[in-house]
Parts: C-alpha cells; structure tokens; sequence
C-alpha cells in the first residue's frame, strides 16, 4: 500500500513539475497539463457527442477486433501447436505474413471492404492475431509428455482433452500473447483512423494536428495513454485470476 | 529437409488460393491483383533505382532508430534494474508513459519536427524503448545472486559487477528484447510514411501507388518487400542471437 | 485364478535399437507383480506398450477387463496443476455423472487417506501426498490393472516407506491387481507377489520368482526376514547378466538352472 502511495505522490509531482515548466517556458507545443484537462474537459464532457460518437466507436471496434483475433489465434494456435504436421506447412507462411507491417495492408483493405468499419477491423485483425497465435502454438506444444500420457491412458474423450487438457497448459503463454495483442490493438486502432475514417480518436487526433490545436492533440494523446493503461490493468486482473491455479514457487513453470 | 518441402508447399497453396481468389469475379476488379501480377511488378520495381531509394530509405532509418534506442534503453534498463530507489521513483512515469501508442504521437511529432525522416526515426525509437528497457529490467530480476557474490569476493566494484557481470549474463534476454523492438519500429516506420508521406520509402511508395494510379499491384509488390523486410531482420536478429549471444 | 493380463512374445524396435525382445508373461487377478531390471532395460517401454501409449512391433497384449490406469513416477507432472485435488481425482471419471463422480472420488481419497485435501490443489502438497493423490485417481477409475512406473523413485526414503505401506494395504483391501515397474530390488521384494527379472537392452525376461513372503508385511520384520534377504540377494546377482558383454542367454539360463536348485523348497 505504501509503495502504491509512493507510485501516485511521485506520479502528482511530476505533474506538478510539468505543470510548473510548462507554464515558465510557454512554448505551444507543450501546454500546461491544466489547459490539457480543460480542452480534453470542453471537447468530450461539454459536448458529450463528440465521446460517444468518436472514442466509444473507437473502443468497441478495438475490443471487437482484438475478441475476433483472439478467438481464431487461439484455435488455430491450439490446433497446429498439437500437429507438428500441420505446422511444418504453416509455419514459413505464419513467419512470412506475420513480418508484413499492417498498415502496408490498410490501402488493400480499403479496397476489399469498402466500408471503413470493416477495413479498420480487418486492419486490427489482421495485425494483433500473431502473437496470440504464436504463444498458442508455444503454449499447446508445452503440454508436457506425462500430461499427454496421463490423458492417454485414462482414454479421455476429446473435448476434454482440448479444454480440459492442452488450453489450461497452454494458457499462461496465450495470456502473455493476448496482453501484448491487446497493447498492439490499441496502435492500430489509432493507425486504421489516421488513413481514413469518419470518426474515431484517431481521426480527432488528425483532426486537431491539422487545426493546430496543440491542446487537443495532447487531450488525444493523454486520453489514448489512460486507455492504454486502463486496458492493461484490467487484462492483469483478470489474467492474475484466471491464473490462479499457477503454483506460487519460483521453480515451476514461467517466470 | 521434409519440412522444408513442406513449408514450400505451405507457401505455394497460399499463392494458388490467392491468385484464385484475384481472378474471381467475387472481389471488385483490381482490388486484388493475383500474385503472378504482383511478382511481375516486383521484377519491375526491383530493376528500379528510384524503389531502391525507398527500401534504403527505410532500412536506414530504422537501423537508426533501433541503434538509438538500444543507446538509451539499455544503459537505463541497467540503471533502473540495479538501482531499486530509482526504479521506485520512475515507476509511475513509465507506467503512463508505456501505453501511449506511439501513432498517437504522429500528429505532434509532425507539427513538431515536419515531414523529415528525424519524424519517423524518433517515433520508432519511441516504439523501440520499451521492448529493450522492459527485457533489461527483467533480466537483472533473474540475476542470479550468487554470480554477483562471486565477482565481489574478487574485489570487483559496483560499476565492475554491472559491466562486466550483469550485462553480459542479461544480454541474451535483452537481444529478445532488440528483436521485438525491430519488428515494432518497423511497423511505426512505415505507419508514419505511409502517414505522414515522407517523400521516401517504402511506406511512401505504398501510399503513392494506392492514392495516385491507385496501382494494386504495386501496393502490394511494396507490401512484399516490406514483409520481406521484417523476415530477413527478425531472421538475421535470431541468427546473431544464437551465435554470438546463445548462453 | 482367471488372468487379468496376459503378455505374449512382445517385442519393440526403435529403428535399429530394440528396446524389448519377446517377453511372455501374465499377471494374475488379484496379484501385484513387480518388473525389475537394470536401468536403461527398456522398462519404461514395456509400460507404454502395456498401457497402449504406443503400439508394439510385435506380440500382443492382452487386458480381461475394459482399461487400466497408471501412476507415473512423475507426480508433478502427471497431476494437472488447474484442478484441485479432486478435479484431479475425478479427471479420468467425465463420462459419470456428477453425483457419481464426487462420490468415487471423495471414496478414493479417503482410501488414501487426503480426505481432508480435496479442494487443495496439488502443488500445494507435499510430494509423497501428491502420489497419493496420483494414487487415488487411479483407484477411482476402477481399472482392471493398476499399472505403476517407478511410483515411489521420486519420494524420500521414509515417505517411501508409508507409500508402499499405502500400495500394500489398499491393494488387498480393494482387490487390485497391479503390476510395478521398477529398478528398486528391495521394492519389489517387499511389493511384489512375484517378480519378473529383466535383462538389459532388449529386455528379456531373465527368471519369474515368486515371492515367498506372507501377504502381510512389515517395514522392519519383512525387510530383515530370510526369505527377503535370501531372495533379494538373488534378484540382486540376476540383474548382473544384464552386462552387454556377456552372452545374456546363455547366462540366463545357467542361472535359471542354479535357482531351480536353490529355490526348490
């Protein structure tokens, strides 16, 4: 609890101190956190339309796509993480489309879905399921000789075997590649309305470069930075409960 | 060898289906141009100085900007593993400075710096830090104590044990760490040219074709070798890790 | 006595490398046999053709009842770390429904004694409580042959002790049969009904002795009673055939003559 404390005095000051500099040195380019909280404040309380229909679109489609890449890079990861068959066709493709950088496919995207929705889902899809699938693949090969042995033996039927079995093994490595998805989705939710959108935050972000409006761009930037954390912290609470089972020793499994 | 021949059958069964899949009448035309066109681009493109241009425009800046970002994060990442006080005392500021997404900085850094190529590097060595200075952190948690203890007893001082102790025993995890970093400042990379039109590369040269001559083929040619990229730098990252840093 | 599994000529290649080479043997119903044989025999791959983990290259192998269960050496691994104690226990049992389950497996622990650590989860125990729990799980599926792989080579010695003591005592209290492998002679003395001693690499059966110990057993009078020692003594001068240099067979077969003599009461 004190260290919590600690974290948060520390965090107060340095907004003090920014708060401080900014006013002293005057410079536009980096308002004073109050002028920040004040546009941030007459942007999306003052005119709550601007929230609910730019940064809540924004989120919903974020969380949609990163849901949808979660599903299919887990049961495609579970499934070729068991078939080392199956991997050995798949895997210089995996390598291949995972190093392309997913903006480059936004103009194709574009084309193929007309909409910008759509284009935007593809977009996050396309660019936060690889490291759910790879951490699946890494997680279903873990599952050690003796568990599959054990599960062998006793001719257990195969729907426990996949969720009974090789998910919970696999999962504390599928978590670790949700987390890093969920922080990934967040970049190219703002890249795929950068390109071309009619609302998001994003597109405010735009927006407000191309109207000079530092105040905002940093309301944009802080108000993306909060996201981001808020994400973040919620996904550890949910993965520490989910996680539970995992023994507290240091000399078991993962650090 | 199998697998290889596999892996190659893997590849060409994508190739087919898309090829399949851009000739169909299903998918608007020119939306998709099947691979046998993008490949005949791409021996187009690659015989062109000016594409050079743009792929070295691109590699340049991002070997700067992961050359940048390993001098900052790691040095920090020492200090910040080691120095448990400051550690505390970032703490909060790097908490709230990580999950800002480096695209949210794109409209700033450009009203900031303009259209030049110092905006793409420093919002990839924004993307860079992170993944190093983490997996620096990490890897003196795991520090095993007794090496430490080891050095001291031969009279190695605090600054010995860091360079000549803690770095070496951590440099394989922040290797994973420079490698993760590459693959996310690449992406940023051509996010900002592809933004923020910086005159040169690829990202660019993707931009240009698709809102000028709205030229597929070339996009995706673009696309290819910007994939490409990321593979042989991820590859050549592995490599270099498993030769020089394997411990 | 009916049976409960009859071994006929198995055999099993990897590659060039033969592991096992014809071994015909049965367990009786009822019985606890231990295997023995020196380490690296090729036991661990009599187990897993026994249990049906891979298919042998020859020979067959033939269970009168419709499946068995294994304990692992393992424990830590072979227990799934997500279930609790009796998420484990009840593992194998997803085809009952789940009064039935709770029923078998709560029956189980207490013939191990871990009633009281039912909702823990196993690595919250200690190991020898863990391969009981490995134990009970088994039991709980109600197998036609209990089949153990080195159960108790990962426990120390004095938890060793209780743990074979456990074997023992729920083995004639439920009628089990069960088949040991191990490496450990003085184990299978005090274990077994019988022994079956292997040579090394492939592994050939070297001589079936029956253990002639009253079914009752004690850690301390067992252990320095004769006919422990004298047989002990002999499976202990049986495993030294198992030298690649020595011509296994001909070798076996003097000492099968040399036991006939001895063990004839």
């Amino acid at each position: 609890m004190t260290k919590f404390l600690q974290r948060w005095v520390v965090f107060a000051g340095l907004v003090v101190v920014w708060q401080l500099s900014a006013w002293l040195a005057d410079n536009p380019y980096f308002p004073p956190p109050s002028d920040i909280v004040t546009a941030a404040w007459d942007w999306w309380v003052v005119e709550p339309e601007n929230f609910t229909d730019n940064v809540i679109p924004s989120i919903t489609r974020m969380l949609t796509g990163w849901a949808i890449a979660s599903v299919i890079g887990v049961s495609l990861g579970l499934l070729l993480g068991r078939s080392d068959r199956a991997m050995e066709y798949a895997n210089p493709l995996l390598v291949f489309l995972r190093s392309i950088p997913p903006p480059a496919l936004v103009p194709v995207f574009l084309l193929l879905f007309k909409t910008g929705t759509a284009t935007q889902m593809a977009t996050i899809i396309f660019g936060v399921v690889w490291p759910v699938l790879l951490n699946s693949v890494d997680g279903a090969r873990s599952v050690d000789v003796t568990k599959v042995d054990t599960s062998a033996v006793f001719q257990i039927p195969r729907w426990q075997w996949v969720l009974g079995v090789v998910l919970p093994a696999a999962s504390p490595k599928i978590f670790a590649g949700l987390r890093v998805s969920l922080s990934l989705s967040l970049v190219l939710m703002v890249i795929s309305e950068l390109v071309n959108t009619e609302n998001g935050i994003g597109m405010q972000l735009m927006q407000a470069q191309r109207e000079f409006d530092n105040e905002r761009m940093w309301a944009g930037i802080v108000l993306l930075g909060v996201l981001g954390y808020v994400l973040n912290t919620a996904f550890l609470a949910v993965e520490r409960r989910a996680l539970a089972w995992q023994p507290r020793s240091r000399d078991e499994q993962h650090a | 060898m199998r697998a290889f021949t596999r892996g190659i059958i893997g590849i060409a069964g994508f190739l087919v289906l898309w090829e399949l899949l851009g000739r169909s009448p299903l998918l608007p035309a020119d939306a998709l141009p099947p691979p046998s066109v993008v490949a005949g681009e791409l021996v187009r493109q690659l015989s062109s100085p000016t594409f050079y241009g743009h792929v070295v425009a691109t590699l340049l800046a991002l070997l700067i900007a992961i050359g940048i970002a390993i001098a900052i994060a790691v040095p920090a990442g020492l200090v910040l593993g080691s120095v448990p006080a400051v550690r505390h005392a970032t703490r909060a500021v790097i908490e709230f400075l990580r999950p800002i997404p480096s695209v949210a900085l794109i409209p700033l850094a450009l009203v900031m710096l303009g259209f030049g190529p110092e905006t793409k590097i420093t919002l990839a060595v924004y993307a860079a830090l992170w993944p190093i200075l983490f997996n620096t952190i990490y890897a003196l948690d795991e520090l095993d104590s007794l090496q430490i203890e080891t050095a001291r007893v031969f009279g190695v001082g605090r600054a010995g044990v860091l360079v000549r102790v803690a770095l070496p025993s951590a440099l394989p995890f922040i290797f994973t760490g420079i490698r993760l970093a590459a693959t996310t400042a690449l992406i940023v990379m051509v996010s900002v040219e592809i933004l923020a039109s910086s005159q040169l590369g690829i990202g660019f040269f993707i931009m240009e074709a698709r809102s000028g001559p709205g030229r597929m083929d070339q996009v995706l040619a673009g696309t290819v070798v910007a994939g490409v990229i990321g593979l042989l730098l991820n590859n050549g990252l592995e490599r270099i890790q498993q030769r020089w840093v394997a411990w | 006595m009916s049976n409960m599994l009859e071994v006929a000529d198995l055999g099993h290649t990897y590659g060039d490398y033969e592991a096992i080479g014809g071994l015909t043997f049965d367990v009786r119903a009822g019985e606890l046999v231990c295997v023995v044989g020196p380490s690296g025999c090729g036991k661990s791959t009599l187990l897993r053709t026994i249990s049906g983990l891979i298919k042998p290259s020859r020979g067959n192998v033939k269970l009168n009842g419709s499946h068995l269960a294994v304990v692992f050496q393992d424990y830590q691994r072979s227990l799934f770390p997500w279930l609790t104690v009796q998420g484990n226990v009840e593992f194998p049992l997803r085809s009952l429904k789940r009064a039935e389950r709770r029923k078998r497996a709560a029956e189980a622990l207490e013939w191990v004694g871990l009633s009281g650590a039912a909702r823990k989860r196993p690595w919250q125990l200690s190991g020898g409580m863990q391969q009981r729990v490995a134990i009970a799980r088994a039991l709980a599926f109600r197998p036609a042959l209990l089949l153990m792989d080195e159960p108790f080579a990962s426990v120390d010695a004095q938890t060793r002790f209780e743990l074979e003591d456990l074997l023992l005592r729920v083995r004639r209290e439920h009628d089990t049969t069960v088949l040991v492998v191990t490496h450990d002679i003085d184990e299978s003395v005090y274990l077994g009904d019988r022994i079956l001693v292997l040579s090394s690499s492939p592994a050939r059966l070297v001589a079936n002795l029956e253990v002639p110990l009253p079914a009752e057993r004690d850690q301390v009078t067992t252990r320095t009673a004769d006919g422990f020692v004298a047989l002990r003594s002999k499976v202990a001068r049986l495993l030294n055939v198992g030298k690649p240099s020595m011509d296994v067979e001909k070798w076996a077969a003097a000492e099968r003559e040399s036991l006939s003599e001895t063990v004839a009461h």
